[in-house]
C-alpha cells in the first residue's frame, strides 16, 4: 500500500473502499433470478455469471442480486425479475446470457424495459 | 476487484472460535469453491456480534439473514439452498424465546432491534483486519476532519459538551480529564489505552478490540492530538491473544499508510502507538498501578494526587482512557457533541455497552441508550427468566458494584442513579439470578475475587477483606453468630473510607448493596440456618420420601459415594454422614421422590 501524505490520499482510498461494502446492503435495484432446479436446468447459473460479468464491467455498485425458488413458472425459465424504485416489477422470461447485457444496458441503466421478453409485470 | 454477490459473514471473535466457527470457515470456502460459487460469494471473517450464546454466527448478505450455532454439517444445506438456490434454511433461523417465531433478518430480532450500537456500529459488521472496511464505514474521518479544521481545545471542548464519561467504571468526564493533561507543564506527554478489562463476566473491550481495532486507533489519535501527546501505549491483558494480535495488525496497517507516524497527512501532528501486555493483575486495571506496570515496576496503586494527569507514566502528564470510552470518542467528532448528547440521561450521556449474562434467556454484548431501565434491558433484550423461574436480583459492575432487587428494575440506569441505588456502573456487567441464587454466595464470591486480586499495599484492603472473606464463609457454613452483620458493616464501611485505590474503596460494596436489599437473606442464614435459595450447602439436606419411593435403585448406583442404600422395590435409606451434597440423585430420580430441606 502506498503512504497517505494528504488528506486528498484518504479520501480517495475511501471512495474506493467503498465498492468493496455495497454487498453488505440492500440496494435501490434488485435483481432477482429464479434458482429453482428448473432455473438452474434452464441455465440460470450461466445467467447469473454473465450478469456479475456485465455489472463488474460497467462498474455498476447499487444493483443487489439475490436469487429465489421456483415461482411456478417452469417452462419459462430463466426468470429474471427486475426491481426498480417506485417502478413496476418486470419478470423478463426464457432469459439466456447474451440477453443480460441487454437488460442491464437498457432496463438497470436506463429505466427502459426490454418489452420483448418480458412475461409478466406486478404493479408497484 | 471482482464483482462479489453477496457476502457471507462469520463471526470470528473469541467466543464463537471456541464454539467451532473456524472449522465452519473452512467447510464454506470448500463448499463454495465445489459448487463454484467462490467468485460469486466472498467470505468475511468479523468481530464479535455479542450474540455469542447462539454462536457460531453466520449472516449472509444483501439479505441479512441470520443463521445461529451452524455446525459443519449445516453447511452444505446453506450453500445449496440458501446460496445457490435463495432459499433460505429456517431451520437455523433465530427463534424467539418468547414468541416461538422464527426469526430470520438479523434487524428484527429483538435482541438488536432494541440496541442502539454506537461503540459497537462496526463490531459483526466489517472484517476486522482489512483497512478498507473499516476505511468505507467512515473510518478515519474524524481524524481527517479534526486535522484539517480543529484545534486541540477545539476537540478538548467537543468531548467535553457532549458529557461522555469514563466508561470504565468511574465515570469521570473524559473532556475534563484532558483538559486537565492538555494544561499540565511539559512538552511530553502521553496517551494510554486501558485495556486491562478484569471484571468477571464483562467482555465488552475485547470485543471491541477485536471487532474493531482502527476504532480504538483512531480514537487515541484525537486524545493523543487533544492532550498534546505523540507517544501512547495500549496496556492489554495477555489472556485477550486474539485481541492484541488484532491491535497489532492494525498498528501495522495504519504504520504502513503513515497514519501512525510523523507528520500524520501532512499536518504537525506526529503518534506512535505500542502494545504493553498485562500480566493479568486485576489491580493493573487501576490508573496508577498500571502505570506502575509499565514502566517495568511491580502493579501496585499509589496514593491520588498527584493525578496520571499531572504527573503519570515516566513522571510526564498522561491520560489513561478505557477502550470503550476512545470507542466513542471519533464519533463525537466526525458528528459533533449535539448528536451525541441528544442520547442518554442529562447527567450520563450516549451509550453504555453492557455484558448481559445469568440466568436468563438471551446472553451477550447489548448496548442501550443510558436511562433505559433494567426491565427493559432484562425482558426486552434479555427475554426475561426461564420458565418457571423467579426473578430475584441483578448484580450490576463486578465485583466493585452491587445487587439491585426487584422493585428497583424500573429505575433508568446511568451512572449517578445506580450509585444511589446502592450499585455502580462499574465496567458493565449485568448477571441476572433467580430464586435459586443465594445472594450471600454471591457477596462470598465477589470477595473471594477481591480478596485474591487485592495488591497487599495497604492494609485495609488486604486483611479488611480477607476478614470479611471470613466471616462471610463462616455464614455460608452455617456458624453465622448474631452481630456478625453489623461487624461487617462497620468493617466495610471502614475499608471503603481508608483503602488506598478504586479496588479496596469498592471491594466492600457486594456486601453493603446485599445488605441494603437482602438482610433478610443474611438473617435467615445467621438465625434459621436456612439458605432460602438453597445453594450453601452445609445449610440443607437431601431426604428420601418414604411414601414416593418405589425402589428403583436408580439413585443407589449413582450415587458417587454409596451413600443411599435399600433393597429393591422397597424405599431406600440417604445416610447423611456419607452425603456429598452434590444432588446428582435428585436429577437422576424418575419419581422426585429425593426432596431438599
Amino acid at each position: 500500500m502506498n503512504k497517505l501524505l494528504t488528506m486528498e490520499d484518504l479520501r480517495a482510498l475511501r471512495k474506493d473502499a467503498l465498492g468493496e461494502m455495497t454487498a453488505r446492503q440492500t440496494c435501490d435495484i434488485q435483481v432477482i433470478v429464479g434458482m429453482g432446479t428448473c432455473g438452474i436446468a434452464a441455465g440460470a447459473r450461466e445467467v447469473v455469471t454473465e450478469l456479475l460479468k456485465e455489472l463488474q464491467r460497467r462498474n455498476i455498485k447499487n444493483v443487489s442480486v439475490t436469487k429465489t425458488g421456483c415461482i411456478g413458472m417452469c417452462e419459462r425459465e430463466v426468470l429474471l425479475d427486475v426491481v426498480r424504485p417506485n417502478e413496476d416489477r418486470v419478470t423478463y422470461g426464457r432469459v439466456v446470457p447474451r440477453d443480460v447485457s441487454r437488460i442491464v444496458g437498457e432496463h438497470i441503466v436506463n429505466g427502459r424495459v426490454v418489452e420483448g421478453l418480458v412475461v409478466g409485470r406486478i404493479t408497484s | 476487484m471482482v464483482f462479489y454477490r453477496g457476502h457471507l459473514l462469520i463471526c470470528g471473535g473469541t467466543g464463537c472460535v471456541s464454539s467451532g466457527c473456524k472449522d465452519v470457515i473452512i467447510a464454506f470456502q470448500e463448499e463454495l469453491r465445489k459448487k463454484k460459487l467462490d467468485e460469486e460469494i466472498k467470505i468475511v471473517e468479523t468481530g464479535c456480534h455479542g450474540f455469542c450464546e447462539k454462536g457460531p454466527l453466520v449472516i449472509v448478505y444483501p439479505e441479512g439473514v441470520m443463521y445461529c450455532r451452524v455446525e459443519v454439517k449445516d453447511v452444505q444445506e446453506i450453500v445449496g439452498e440458501h446460496l445457490m438456490k435463495g432459499r433460505p434454511v429456517s431451520r437455523l433461523f433465530f427463534t424467539e424465546p418468547l414468541s416461538l417465531d422464527k426469526v430470520p433478518k438479523y434487524q428484527e430480532i429483538d435482541f438488536y432491534r432494541k440496541q442502539q450500537r454506537i461503540a459497537l456500529r462496526n463490531c459483526g459488521y466489517i472484517d476486522p483486519e482489512n483497512f478498507n472496511e473499516y476505511l468505507a464505514r467512515g473510518g478515519y474521518a474524524a481524524l481527517e476532519k479534526m486535522l484539517s479544521e480543529m484545534t486541540p481545545e477545539e476537540v478538548t471542548n467537543a468531548v467535553k459538551a457532549a458529557g461522555l464519561r469514563g466508561r470504565g467504571g468511574g465515570g469521570f468526564s473524559t473532556g475534563t480529564k484532558w483538559e486537565f493533561c492538555a494544561k499540565a507543564a511539559g512538552t511530553k506527554k502521553y496517551i494510554i489505552c486501558n485495556a486491562d478489562e478484569g471484571d468477571p463476566g464483562a467482555f465488552m473491550d475485547r470485543s471491541l478490540l477485536e471487532g474493531d481495532p482502527h476504532n480504538i486507533l483512531e480514537g487515541m489519535m484525537i486524545a493523543a492530538y487533544a492532550i498534546g501527546a505523540n507517544e501512547g501505549y495500549l496496556y492489554i491483558r495477555a489472556e485477550y491473544p486474539l485481541a492484541i494480535k488484532r491491535i497489532q495488525t492494525a498498528i501495522s496497517q495504519a504504520e504502513e499508510l503513515g497514519l501512525l507516524g510523523k507528520n500524520i497527512l501532512g499536518s504537525n501532528f506526529s503518534l506512535t502507538l505500542k502494545i504493553k501486555e498485562g500480566a493479568g493483575a486485576f489491580v493493573c486495571g487501576e490508573e496508577t498501578a498500571l502505570i506502575a506496570s509499565i514502566e517495568g515496576e511491580r502493579g501496585i496503586p499509589r496514593s491520588r494526587p498527584p493525578f496520571p494527569a499531572v504527573k503519570g507514566l515516566f513522571g510526564k502528564p498522561t491520560v489513561i482512557n478505557n477502550v470503550e470510552t476512545l470507542a466513542n470518542v471519533p464519533q463525537i467528532i466526525l458528528y459533533g457533541a449535539d448528536k451525541f448528547a441528544a442520547v442518554g440521561t442529562e447527567r450520563s450521556k450516549g451509550t453504555k455497552v453492557f455484558a448481559l449474562t445469568g440466568k436468563l434467556r438471551n446472553t451477550g454484548l447489548v448496548e442501550v441508550p443510558m436511562g433505559i431501565t433494567m426491565r427493559e434491558i432484562i425482558y426486552e433484550i434479555g427475554g426475561g427468566t426461564f420458565e418457571g423461574k423467579k426473578f430475584k436480583a441483578v448484580q450490576i459492575g463486578g465485583p466493585s458494584g452491587g445487587c439491585l432487587p426487584e422493585n428497583k428494575l424500573d429505575l433508568p440506569i446511568d451512572y449517578d442513579s445506580l450509585i444511589q441505588a446502592g450499585a455502580m456502573m462499574g465496567s458493565g456487567g449485568l448477571v441476572v439470578m433467580d430464586d435459586e441464587s443465594c445472594i450471600v454466595d454471591v457477596a462470598r464470591y465477589f470477595l473471594s475475587f477481591t480478596r485474591s486480586e487485592s495488591c497487599g499495599k495497604c492494609t485495609p484492603c488486604r486483611e479488611g477483606t480477607m476478614r470479611l472473606l471470613e466471616i462471610l464463609e463462616r455464614i455460608c457454613a452455617g456458624q453465622g453468630v448474631p452481630g456478625d452483620i453489623a461487624k461487617m458493616e462497620k468493617l466495610a464501611y471502614s475499608i471503603k473510607a481508608s483503602a488506598l485505590c478504586g479496588l479496596g474503596q469498592t471491594a466492600p460494596n457486594p456486601i453493603l448493596s446485599t445488605l441494603l436489599h437482602f438482610r433478610h437473606e443474611y438473617e435467615a442464614h445467621i438465625n434459621d440456618k436456612k439458605c432460602p435459595a438453597g445453594v450453601c450447602q452445609a445449610l440443607f439436606y437431601y431426604r428420601i420420601d418414604d411414601h414416593t419411593c418405589v425402589g428403583c435403585t436408580v439413585c443407589a448406583k449413582i450415587c458417587p459415594v454409596g451413600a443411599i442404600s435399600g433393597e429393591r422395590k422397597q424405599a431406600h435409606q440417604l445416610d447423611m454422614v456419607k452425603c456429598i451434597k452434590c444432588g446428582v440423585c435428585v436429577e437422576r430420580c424418575p419419581f422426585h421422590a429425593i426432596v431438599k430441606e
